[in-house]
């Protein structure tokens, strides 16, 4: 018996190494169930004054850009500032539509000072590209990902369908297990996906990494219990 | 056809858009003899067609010996104007190209691209269609379309509303309810 335990024992001290491996993934396996467990738990009340929220927007092109601003519309931007834009680096409308929007919101306060920025990450995949290639963009674009959030660490994510939203999201996700910030996960599926959902709606989803999941359509809702149905956007 | 009291031809134009895609099968459809002649019959007397990064190139015609003017471009910086003095719409099935359209009131027909792989565009001009908001088709099935149209019984978009999604953030991070 006595010498089971002392075989054990060396065996423990012996694998020094295997031993800290095993305590480091299981604190870190803790860590993520912590965070999935307290994804969609609304955040306490906040205390008057409220301090404003430091905000990231991810925009994609064409149709997921007009949709991202007229919800930024309605948004008191008091609240939700400082404003951090992030668009694929081959979109150049995007953050075009994104400058008047927030040159509109300048016009119309007193407030002066630099409240929004403007930024390109790179994109994971282009459209059509090899499935091969798109292993190293991939990789590319999560490491570009992890530079930018570390660079902002936003307290709230708006996102609604690029690809370019996912790497962003899955970072902001590992910052939250790392426990370096707290960010609130917000993604609204597309107006044009009426039955299905896309794939990164659905990755975010099924992997429980977007806090609140917002659809516009009554087929979706029915189909993801967990979304939450508004409407139409546009 | 649409000719006013005093001889002036009141100009009621086809405004045709593929947005930024490359969607030849619906310029060249759109630019066919049999869809250009049911335009006319039901009284347009002008088309014009955003071509986008396609490369089949309509022929121009002024329209002048009883027939459909036709006139196209590639791009412009917005089609909103275009939108505007077109009596009515065919577009591609692009979420922006729908809603910029419905939002300005005017009677659209939606042509799905079938050579579009998982082509999940089509559910939205379906949903919009089966809502009768306006009509959808494919570009082999646009002249059906056209011929069998009934405007009228187009029901007006009502524009959508941000303001839930933004109660639900706001609920969320704990802000105050908007007064």
């Amino acid at each position: 018996m006595e010498k089971n335990s002392s075989c054990c024992f060396s065996n423990l001290s012996s694998n020094l190494p295997i031993t800290c491996l095993i305590t480091f993934i299981t604190i870190f396996l803790h860590r993520v169930l912590n965070v999935i467990y307290r994804t969609g738990k609304p955040l306490g009340k906040r205390v008057s004054p409220q301090r404003p929220l430091s905000t990231l927007i991810v925009l994609g092109s064409g149709g997921h850009t007009a949709e991202m601003i007229n919800l930024l519309l309605v948004l008191r931007k008091e609240r939700f500032t400082p404003r951090f834009y992030i668009a694929a680096a081959t979109d150049n409308m995007s953050l075009q539509k994104a400058r008047v929007l927030e040159n509109s919101l300048a016009d119309s306060s007193e407030t002066k000072g630099l409240s929004a920025e403007f930024m390109q990450i790179y994109r994971s995949r282009e459209v059509g590209q090899s499935y091969v290639t798109s292993v190293w963009t991939t990789l590319v674009a999560m490491a570009h990902a992890l530079w930018l959030m570390i660079k902002i660490r936003p307290q709230v994510v708006l996102c609604n369908g690029p690809g370019t939203c996912i790497p962003l999201c899955v970072i902001a996700f590992f910052i939250k297990v790392i426990g370096i910030r707290r960010s609130s996960i917000f993604y609204v599926e597309s107006i044009a996906r009426v039955k299905r959902l896309s794939l990164s709606g659905l990755l975010l989803y099924k992997l429980r990494i977007a806090d609140q999941f917002f659809v516009q359509w009554p087929q979706l809702q029915r189909k993801y219990p967990r979304a939450h149905y508004v409407g139409c956007l546009m | 056809m649409g000719e006013a009291r005093d001889g002036v031809k009141v100009k009621r134009v086809v405004f045709v858009t593929v947005g930024t895609t490359c969607f030849d099968a619906l310029v060249k459809v759109a630019d066919s003899q049999e869809v250009k002649d049911e335009l006319y019959r039901r009284g347009y007397t002008d088309l014009l067609i955003q071509m986008g990064r396609g490369s089949y190139l309509p022929i121009k015609s002024t329209g002048d010996d009883g027939s459909l003017a036709v006139d196209y471009f590639t791009f412009s910086s917005s089609i909103a104007d275009h939108l505007r003095s077109a009596s009515l719409v065919i577009s591609h099935a692009g979420s922006g190209s729908i809603f910029e359209t419905l939002q300005l009131g005017k009677p659209l027909i939606v042509v799905v691209n079938e050579d579009l792989m998982d082509n999940h565009q089509s559910e939205l001009a379906e949903e919009l269609a089966e809502r009768k908001h306006l009509y959808c088709a494919r570009p082999l099935t646009l002249h059906q379309t056209i011929a069998g149209m009934d405007l009228n019984s187009l029901v007006p978009y009502s524009p959508g509303d941000a303001t839930p999604v933004a109660k639900l953030i706001n609920r969320f991070l704990g802000f105050p309810e908007e007064s």
